[in-house]
This record gives C-alpha cells, structure tokens and sequence, in this order.
C-alpha cells in the first residue's frame, strides 16, 4: 500500500482540458480529479472521447486548452516512468518474440534485468521461455503481453484502453484479478471497456463520459480519503 | 538512462529485426540493381565516359534507394503504434534519431559493398584518382543522405502518403549534397580537378544537419 499522504495528492487533476481537432471537438472543458489509489471505468459510447482522454493523460496528445497535472506534476516529461499504457493496437515488434520486446522495452525505462520481463510475463499468464515471435501469438495472447509491457516498469498510473477486447472470458478475469491487485497495492487504475460487468466488484468508480465531456461519476466504493473524512468525525 | 545505452539497444533491437526480415535491403539492393541494370543497357559507353557519367548515377540510384530503406524504417515503428510505447517511455529522443541513422547508414553501406563490383563490371570502371578518397565520398555521402532521411522520414510518418511526402522533402534539400558527392566521385574517377573541397562540403553538410536533426527530434517525435 502506498502512503496515505502520497494519497491525497490526486493522480489526475484535469482543469478545463479541451482537444480540438480543427472544428471538432475530441475533448470539452473536462474538470475534476482523481484520487490515486483507484480503479476508474472510463464508459460511454464510441467517439465519446475515452480514448482521446488517455492519450491526454499520457501526453501523447497535448490538449488544445486547459491543465493537466499527472502526481501533482504539470511537466508529464518527469512523470513518464510513473505511467504505463495499454493501447488498441498491440505496441509491440511483430519480428520479435515476447521476451526480446519486453526486454526492449524495459530497458527504455533503464530496466535492464531479464527477470523483470520474464516476471511481467508470467504475471499475465504467458511463458517467457515461448520461443515464438508476436506475430504468431493470437490475439488474447498479444493483448496479455500488452499489458506486460505496459506493467514493466511498475507503474504508480496505468492507462488501459480496451483491455479485454479479443479476450477470452477466464483470460478477462484473470486479468481483471490482477487489475484489483495492483489497484490494492497504491496503483491508480483508468481503463476505458464496453464490458463493465467484468469489472464488477472491483471498479471503484464508473466516469461516463458523452459528446467529449464527463456527463457523470458514479462511486461504487469509497475512497480512502473520504473513508478517512468519515472516521475523523465524532 | 544514458542517450548512448538507448541508442545501443534501440540499433540491436532494429539490426536483429532487419537480419529476420530482411525488408530494406532486399528492396533496396533490388531498385538499386534495376537502375544499374536498365542504364548500361541503354547506353553505348566508353571507358572514359563511363568514368563521366558514374559519380551521377551511382548516387542517384543510391539516393532512390536509400529513400525505401527510409520509409521501411519509421513504417515498422508505425505498424501496430510502436511509436506511442517509445513516446510514453522516458528514453531520450535523441537516441532513437542516431540509432535509426546509424541502422540506414548501415543498410546504406552494405548496399554500397554489394553495388560496388557491379558498378566495375557493368560500367568498366577503374579510379585513376585515389581510392581513399571514393571511400571517404561514400561514407560523407551516406551519411548526409540518411541523417536528413531519417529526420524527414519522422517528419512525414504521420501523413497519409508519407511515401510520396518523404522524396518531395528529401531531395531538395538533399541537392547541395548531391552535387559535392557526385563532385568528389567523379573527379577521383577521373582524376580531374580535385575532390578536397567537395569532401570539405560533405563534412561540414554532415555535421550542421546532424546536430539540426539532434536538436529538432524531440519536437518531431512528440508532434501529433
């Protein structure tokens, strides 16, 4: 668990954050925060703008107005190690196998131990010794080793955009396992699906989202802060 | 991170993958063996104005070449947004611009080996100026073609014909390095003139569009 004082920092502050793409807009004047230490289930229909909110949250897209801050930093440069991110796509070399692209990428992070991606790999489920290249693994297996990659260098937030989709079911709760674990280790958790109901019982809070703007935020458990609140009161 | 250990896996990791595929130097060698090809058919030459004309084609075919060695480069970092893992990491932009030009020079230079004695044969070539100075016009002249290659290369990865946008960019700026190239080729063929000052140009083109590239990458790589 990771301290309570590193807790009350939010993960995520957004202030007025807009994208605009020519005359559309991606993103409209989003505000709010989130705490660190949570499971957030981004929802809404297609071109809601979830995607688009993650990239943000990455700094792969810069939003056209408004701040950000990511661990109460509004230079996302610094907090690059602190972030992992899953994509649509795969984000991985089709030429190489699963452990010669985590090895790459680890080692972008300054991780240079072959262990921390052999562990990364079995922790999804998948066997670092598979001599096989990404471009022969099935679509579930690419998208465990996805999220592998994106696990590799701890990250306090991790970004998840659509991590079940071509997944088989038990493969889904086994990672949706792993999501509540690395959630009750301190780790702040956004993750865009059309398939809540795998999330069940784990999410803490549901952030719909409509047209680019955050229509509404639904807790399905407190946060530690507002636990706290609670306990301090006579 | 060092700039140099990321640079030095970044270059392992596309060496390796171009040792399985094989993709730019089999399109390249191809292009490059169809112009050289198609020309000495065409051309009833002697030796002497073999010796003439060589310095202009073979960098002319070395540039068309090289130009699908630059597309397949940034293609691969496209496919699937391999990119976007490169972009969240903390590694310096800096390391994956020298790593994808030191990748194409490489690939570059091995096509110049494999050309060369095609070049002799088809074209009856002999230097009757000094060796160490053709060998001193490929390296300069390599280099020059894929430092800017691959910085426009990145430039144009995003846009939607980014195979017809990279020549567009490239060749222009590419012609003052062109013409010292093939200035150098020609007259150590020939034994005319001297290739100093060209060589002088190569390395000083070289040196202000590397540290250009170095300074610009990370505004290129971040761009949406």
């Amino acid at each position: 668990m990771i301290p309570s004082s590193e807790n009350q920092v939010p993960a995520v502050a957004l202030e007025q954050v807009s994208k605009l793409y020519g005359r559309f807009a991606a993103l409209r004047m989003l505000s709010g925060e989130f705490a660190a230490g949570r499971l957030y289930l981004i929802l809404g229909e297609n071109g809601a703008g979830k995607s688009t909110l993650l990239r943000v949250i990455a700094g792969l897209i810069h939003p056209s107005h408004g701040k950000l801050a990511i661990l109460d930093s509004g230079d996302l440069k610094t907090v690059r190690p602190q972030l992992g991110y899953m994509a649509h796509a795969s984000m991985l070399y089709d030429e190489l196998s699963g452990r010669e692209n985590l090895a790459y990428f680890a080692a972008l992070y300054g991780i240079r131990v072959q262990a921390t991606g052999d562990r990364a790999m079995r922790t999804v489920g998948l066997d670092p010794e598979l001599d096989r290249r990404v471009g022969q693994y099935s679509q579930g297996m690419r998208q465990r080793l996805s999220l592998a990659r994106a696990i590799l260098n701890d990250p306090r937030i991790l970004l998840l955009d659509e991590p079940f989709s071509n997944v088989d079911i038990g493969s889904a709760r086994d990672m949706t396992r792993l999501l509540g674990s690395m959630r009750d280790s301190g780790k702040t958790i956004f993750l865009v699906t059309h398939q809540p109901a795998l999330l069940e019982g784990v999410a803490d809070e549901s952030v719909y989202m409509s047209a680019g703007r955050i229509v509404e935020r639904v807790q399905h458990r407190a946060s530690s802060a507002t636990l706290q609140a609670a306990e301090a009161q006579p | 991170m060092s700039v140099l250990s990321v640079l030095r896996i970044t270059l392992a990791k596309d060496l390796r993958m171009e040792w399985r595929s094989k993709d730019a130097i089999n399109s390249m060698l191809f292009f490059a063996l169809l112009v050289v090809v198609i020309f000495s058919f065409s051309f009833d030459l002697t030796a002497d104005e073999s010796r003439q004309i060589a310095g202009g084609l073979i960098w002319v075919a070395l540039l068309f070449a090289a130009v699908v060695a630059l597309n397949q480069t940034w293609a691969r970092e496209l496919r699937n947004q391999v990119l976007d893992a490169y972009r969240v990491s903390p590694a310096p932009a800096e390391s994956l611009f020298l790593a994808k030009t030191i990748g194409n020079f490489l690939f570059v230079a091995i096509l110049e080996l494999l050309m060369t004695p095609l070049f002799i044969v088809f074209y009856n070539l002999r230097s009757i100026g000094p060796v160490y100075q053709l060998i001193l016009a490929s390296v300069l002249g390599n280099w020059a073609l894929v430092v800017n290659g691959t910085f426009f290369g990145a430039m144009s990865i995003r846009t939607r014909s980014r195979e017809v946008l990279l020549p567009l960019i490239l060749f222009p700026i590419s012609i003052p390095a062109l013409l010292a190239m093939v200035g150098a080729t020609t007259s150590t063929l020939t034994g005319e003139g001297s290739a100093h000052l060209s060589l002088v140009f190569l390395a000083v083109y070289d040196v202000v569009f590397t540290l250009l590239g170095l300074f610009l990458f990370e505004t290129v790589l971040q761009a949406e």
